[in-house]
């Protein structure tokens, strides 16, 4: 069985919106640099650069085999008479794969630039401190493993995709542009890896409120936000097309609310910061911003733009206040924000695709055609909190727990006399501003 | 108590599996699954507890 071929046009605008998406990890990557410290610049950026190559070359080498698409190969777990599509049996290195504009290797292109992206976000999260070999290794796991699991589960026809068809669950588990698979999946990779790098040196005392340790650079936090929606803009419409049978008009919609959605946020965040500080905050206005993006993506071709406001709006407050909560409440040293936006953003998102989403017609996001058609809406709400159910049951504690065991083999965490020095002398031989003046701070021993 | 914690991720994630396999009417599938994810936010809870930064030294 095969998912039917696209008609030219779909194709060409499938390929357009793919070409569109290295914008988002350009994005990504100049607002995980700017909210960082300037003498760890030049790492984050190399560090980015280094998960996209990875994340790439190991999902073409064997992801894409675990994950696979629609219809494609894939083992199978009967339980009550039903079949749990749980994982794909692919060849790796992209053999048999037609490279001829088939949905399934329009869906393997567009993936190595989402699980770059995903591999991207807990460097935000590790910045200061994370050492770029085990950056890199962390990626390859997840590249490797962490991701194509659950991103069969949802974009491959998998059990969660197919919980309308087996249980009338709705249309299955709803994750238009990535939501769950690349932003809670790095998000929460990022969470675990936060946990076991532990905060920054002096972030937290015993006898005095957690300092703020801001980012060196507002402009490139901003201009990252504006790359960044361009990219969203080529993830959510080609995953439209790809993941839940989209025409190339519905674009349309799409685009009109992922701007809104990351606009309500953005101006949320801008006016609660306002009303907390006096003055609005630049990168928790970025972090809204981006947050809104993330939550659009669970549901931007799903409903109207009024409630796409609605979703941008409390994605902004949601995540400005989870940032505050999580560093100053529960000790989560993120720089990059990463958890807040990626992981509750998306949780959000996907939350909001259940009690928001309204459908035109069938959603093709399982092999079975006919039962995919017959699928009703009611009961989506249900096969959203299952997927919620999953990113933190299963997602959480695999990469976790993966990364932790990584760590006992290569310390992940720099010495401290390279946290001090800064990651980019210390790493790479050379600083991203050489013209800076040495602070008096660095020769304190 | 990190362990714990993880376990119960697991195990509430476990209960929504069981809920959906297991029974047939919306209204008992909605509380289970509500109930495993209960689990699970216990488990996360733990989680968190469990990498709170100790107050008793400089760190």
């Amino acid at each position: 069985m095969t998912t039917p071929a696209l008609t030219e046009v779909t194709t060409v605008a499938c390929l357009f919106f793919i070409f569109l998406t290295p914008m988002a990890a350009a994005g990504i990557a100049f607002i995980n640099t700017g909210l960082g410290r300037s003498h760890s610049a030049a790492h984050m950026m190399m560090a980015s650069l280094a998960a996209l190559s990875i994340a790439g070359l190991v999902y073409f080498a064997f992801g894409f085999g675990w994950e696979g698409f629609i219809a494609g190969p894939a083992h199978t777990l009967t339980l009550s008479g039903k079949g749990w599509n749980w994982i794909a049996a692919e060849p790796f290195f992209f053999r048999k794969l037609a490279s001829d504009g088939t949905p399934a290797f329009l869906a393997a292109s567009l993936q190595v630039f989402c699980v770059g992206l995903a591999a991207m976000i807990p460097l935000g999260s590790g910045a200061d401190r994370w050492r770029l070999r085990a950056s890199g290794i962390s990626t390859a796991i997840l590249a490797g493993w962490t991701y194509p699991i659950f991103a069969h589960w949802v974009w491959g026809g998998g059990w969660l995709a197919q919980l309308g068809a087996n249980y009338g669950l709705g249309h299955g588990f709803l994750d238009v542009g990535g939501a769950g698979t690349i932003h809670v999946v790095g998000g929460l990779t990022a969470l675990s890896i936060t946990w076991i790098l532990g905060p920054r040196r002096g972030k937290y005392s015993a006898d005095s409120m957690a300092p703020a340790i801001p980012g060196h650079n507002a402009v490139l936090i901003l201009f990252g936000c504006l790359l960044a929606l361009v990219g969203w803009l080529g993830f959510n419409s080609a995953g439209a097309i790809l993941f839940v049978g989209g025409e190339p008009s519905g674009s349309a919609l799409i685009a009109l609310n992922t701007i809104l959605a990351a606009a309500a946020a953005a101006l949320t965040a801008a006016f609660i910061t306002k009303i907390r500080f006096g003055k609005p905050d630049a990168s928790l206005t970025a972090n809204g911003w981006v947050g809104g993006l993330v939550a659009s993506s669970a549901t931007c071709a799903f409903v109207v733009p009024a409630e796409a406001v609605v979703i941008g709006s409390i994605a902004g407050a949601v995540v400005t206040f989870s940032i505050e909560w999580l560093e100053l409440k529960l000790e989560v040293d993120d720089p990059g924000g990463a958890v807040s936006v990626h992981a509750i953003g998306g949780l959000w998102g996907l939350l909001a695709a259940g009690l928001f989403a309204r459908f035109q017609g069938p959603v093709w996001n399982v092999a079975d055609r006919s039962a995919a058609a017959a699928a009703g809406d009611s009961g989506q709400w249900l096969a959203q909190v299952i997927g919620l159910a999953t990113l933190l049951g299963f997602v959480l504690p695999l990469t976790y727990g993966l990364n932790w065991l990584l760590n006992l083999l290569y310390p992940y965490r720099v010495s401290v006399e390279g946290e001090r020095q800064g990651l980019d002398l210390h790493e790479l031989g050379a600083g991203a501003y050489p013209e800076f003046v040495t602070h008096t701070e660095d020769f304190i021993p | 108590m990190k362990f714990v914690g993880f376990m119960l991720l697991v195990a509430g994630w476990f209960l929504v599996l069981a809920a959906i396999v297991l029974l047939g009417s919306p209204g008992a599938r909605g509380a289970f699954v509500f109930a495993g994810a209960g689990v699970e936010a216990l488990g996360l809870s733990l989680v968190f507890r469990s990498h709170s930064i100790p107050r008793e030294e400089d760190r």
